[in-house]
């Protein structure tokens, strides 16, 4: 959560950055170069101070258009602060709440990872790496790794390729497109359990709607003994579920292109995919970065819901997820010691994964 | 709206809360995890004992699944505000049992309100369960279920089988598969709760050990048996009969009794309390029927193992307070009280005088269902057959579901997937003996 909130934050300001750049470049050119060697200087600085100031408002209620007011506020009016302390004292509430409610968790769930505990926690023992070294010699948590690698970029790839498809296509809608939009922003305002519910009603092999039609077809659909089919009914409902979210970037994406650069494009003979691939799409990449990481953030900690109200892991262990397994362990086995050390094993690949995907990754991306 | 709502709430709670001082009412909180009618019911308990008198007040709440509600218990036991009465599915028996200070025995609680409290007369095969090696009652049994077999007479009769005669055991199971196969039925049998009626009730059923020491009643340090032999065997026989298209499974909890009212399988295995929903739902002649048993093996059938849920009382409260949570317990344990729970429910009635009067009054011939599972519990149980407490006992049986699954599924043999299954679990046992030394 810690981190998916920084990690948000630090993608949004780069995002934000950049617009502002972009912004000055439409008005000036010279201005822009000079307020990027000043941004990139104080880059570090301003992430560090945003990633604190606004993950919490960035999780919590996700406001970007407040965001983005207080970020060229901050950017571009800081000299206006004379006191020392002032600024401080205004991020006093917001730091408090961060540390409450992010780094706090964090640093206990650490804390945790160490000790071996009953459930009430009337016993508590200091066991220094133990529950990782278990954890480590357990052949189904590292078969758990792979299912997860391969959930998780299923559902980012399929996830965004196919919302951008829809984004695409409701950007040419002309008529009826508000009823269009809306009808493809309603699924998040759907729970995780009940997405998974209405999935796995859809594919029950005894009752499901799409199971009768596959059958059909000659498929004999039955996610209950078959490993693929199970897989392929969480990667389904994790990618409708997040298919609304992503459409909204994209769509947005999509608008903010100037109309002016696909037409100049098609009097000069480019053809729709032409077009796309070399107008519409480089100038999404921002967009899109910022949606693969939100994505695998997501594949990686929202999905244990979906998990556990359709397979539960099975069959066998063929949909055990990482978050899903530190899910059933702490929550439902309450061996909080080895879920702690499972959610920190977890949040170092995230880290890992994020910091990859900025250094190599980012490179392609044209702000 | 919301806001309006939440108002009224909380200023309903302060009302609640002055009323209750203005009376010198002490207040009982119970979690449950009942819903629908049974939560109905529950409410209907509480407010039966609070009109029967005037010191004491139980409060039920819903407080999600028997998992939700046992996290939400630990939780509040850890913030310091525990209910006094917490509802705990059986399998969480050991995680309350072995959380030394943090539950107290039913046992203690009558001592410390200066009830009678006479252990004898409740039904040995559910309260042995709940008790300890020494004989103390650890929880007060509330809900008790227990596996049975269902079949489909429609279904029989179609096939050219005598209706009113079940299959016994499950080489006639097998025989009774096949005729239904022959006469063209897509589905034989199919069975809810796989881990609990092959492995652990299988267990009871056959007085065989399900885990070394008593099934864990000797201690900490049990570890799990069920790769025996005749585990084997049974497991193997399903698996072949999967193979055959005898036994279809359909998930591991519920799932499948749909399957069964739904008239696409003919038999059915699985929790007695399936009886209602059965009886429902289904637009044909069923009949429950004891759980089948290998003829072969000496000592079958014992008894099965029950399932459910009991309450637990927990530590830190005012003698008062536990003196009302005794006389609540006393209440529940009246035979008019039990009698109603069990015909209205078709959970096992916990006493024996409540099963006598229910005896007595015709229930039985009326509807033959619920007799049956009580049929399967009214015998004096053994070491091997009095139930199962063990730690981490949640996970185990995802552990067990999950091997089962890689059996139906052709990935690995009966003995393979069993052996590793206690494997994995004993490793759980190890780490649950370390964690509550």
């Amino acid at each position: 959560m810690l981190f998916c909130g920084a990690m948000n934050c630090w993608i949004v300001s780069k995002k934000r950055i950049s617009k502002n750049l972009k912004t000055s470049q439409h008005r000036d050119t010279e201005g822009a170069q000079r307020t990027q060697r000043k941004t990139k200087a104080s880059h570090f600085f301003v992430c560090l101070a945003f990633l604190l100031f606004f993950s919490v408002s960035q999780c919590l209620c996700g406001e970007l258009s407040g965001f983005k007011y207080s970020l060229e506020v901050f950017l571009e009016k800081r000299a206006r602060f004379r006191s020392a302390w002032l600024p401080y004292l205004l991020l006093l509430p917001q730091l408090l709440v961060t540390v409450l409610f992010f780094f706090w968790p964090a640093v206990q769930a650490l804390y945790q990872s160490v000790l071996l505990q009953d459930a009430f926690g009337m016993s508590t023992q200091f066991v220094w790496f133990d529950n990782f070294k278990s954890l480590f010699a357990d052949e189904t948590y590292l078969a758990a790794f792979k299912t997860t690698a391969v959930f998780s970029s299923l559902v980012a790839v399929l996830g965004l390729s196919l919302s951008l498809l829809l984004a695409v296509f409701a950007d040419r809608v002309v008529r009826g497109s508000s009823i269009y939009k809306t009808m493809l922003i309603w699924p998040y305002a759907v729970s995780p359990v009940v997405v998974g519910v209405l999935w796995m009603f859809l594919l029950n092999p005894t009752l499901g709607i799409v199971a009768h039609g596959l059958r059909h077809f000659g498929i004999e659909w039955n996610n209950l003994l078959n490993g693929r089919h199970a897989l392929i009914l969480i990667v389904l409902a994790a990618i409708w579920k997040q298919i609304s979210y992503n459409f909204l970037f994209f769509l947005a994406g999509l608008q903010s292109i100037p109309k002016s650069l696909i037409e100049a494009a098609a009097i000069d003979g480019a053809g729709p995919w032409k077009r796309f691939f070399t107008i519409v799409f480089p100038l999404l990449t921002p967009t899109t970065f910022f949606l693969l990481v939100v994505n695998i953030v997501y594949a990686f900690f929202d999905t244990f819901a979906i998990v556990e109200a359709t397979t539960q892991g099975g069959p066998g262990k063929d949909t055990e997820i990482l978050v899903f397994k530190v899910f059933n362990d702490g929550f439902k086995g309450g061996d909080l010691g080895s879920a702690a050390a499972q959610s920190v094993i977890l949040m170092s690949i995230v880290i890992v994964l994020t910091v990859l995907q900025f250094k190599y990754i980012e490179k392609k991306v044209q702000y | 709206m919301k806001l309006q709502t939440k108002l009224a709430w909380a200023s309903a709670a302060v009302l609640m809360s002055l009323a209750g001082s203005a009376h010198a009412v002490t207040e009982i909180s119970w979690w449950h995890s009942m819903t629908g009618a049974l939560g109905d019911r529950v409410t209907g308990l509480a407010e039966q004992f609070n009109k029967s008198q005037n010191e004491y007040k139980v409060t039920a709440v819903y407080k999600g699944s028997y998992d939700e509600a046992l996290a939400a218990g630990i939780a509040a036991f850890r913030a310091g505000n525990a209910p006094h009465i917490l509802q705990v599915f059986e399998v969480g028996t050991a995680t309350m049992m072995y959380a030394k200070g943090a539950v107290k025995p039913v046992s203690e609680v009558m001592k410390v309100a200066g009830e009678k409290f006479d252990t004898s007369g409740y039904v040995a095969a559910v309260a042995g369960y709940y008790t300890s090696p020494k004989g103390e009652m650890l929880s007060f049994p509330f809900n008790s279920s227990t596996t049975v077999f269902y079949y489909n007479k429609d279904m029989f009769a179609k096939a050219g089988m005598d209706a009113n005669k079940a299959p016994a055991t499950w080489q006639e199971v097998v025989a009774a598969a096949a005729r239904l196969k022959a006469s063209g039925e897509k589905c034989a049998y199919t069975t809810g709760w796989q881990t609990w009626v092959h492995l652990e009730s299988f267990s009871a059923w056959h007085n065989v050990e399900f885990a070394s020491k008593g099934n864990g009643f000797g201690g900490l340090d049990a570890r799990l048996t069920f790769n025996s032999p005749l585990h084997v065997r049974h497991i193997e026989n399903l698996e072949n009969w999967a193979k055959q298209g005898y036994f279809t499974y359909a998930g591991r909890k519920n799932e499948p009794e749909a399957k069964f009212y739904s008239g696409e399988c003919g038999m059915l295995t699985s929790s007695s309390s399936a009886y209602g929903n059965v009886a429902k739902n289904a637009k044909f002649k069923f009949a429950v029927a004891p759980l089948p048993y290998y003829s072969d093996v000496k000592g079958a059938p014992q008894n099965t193992i029950i399932g459910g849920a009991s309450l637990w009382s927990m530590n830190g409260k005012k003698t008062e307070e536990y003196k009302g949570v005794a006389k609540f317990y006393k209440f529940l344990s009246q035979p008019e009280v039990q009698a109603k729970w069990h015909q209205e429910t078709g959970y096992l009635p916990i006493t024996n005088a409540a099963y006598e009067m229910t005896k007595k009054s015709g229930f039985y011939e009326k509807t033959p269902g619920p007799g049956v599972a009580v049929q399967q519990m009214i015998v004096k149980t053994t070491d091997k057959s009095r139930g199962i407490r063990l730690g981490s006992f949640v996970q185990i049986r995802t552990i067990m579901d999950e091997e089962l699954e890689s059996v139906w599924s052709g990935k690995k043999s009966a003995k393979a997937a069993l052996d590793n299954a206690v494997l994995r679990g004993n490793e759980l046992l190890d780490r649950f003996e370390k964690a509550n030394k």
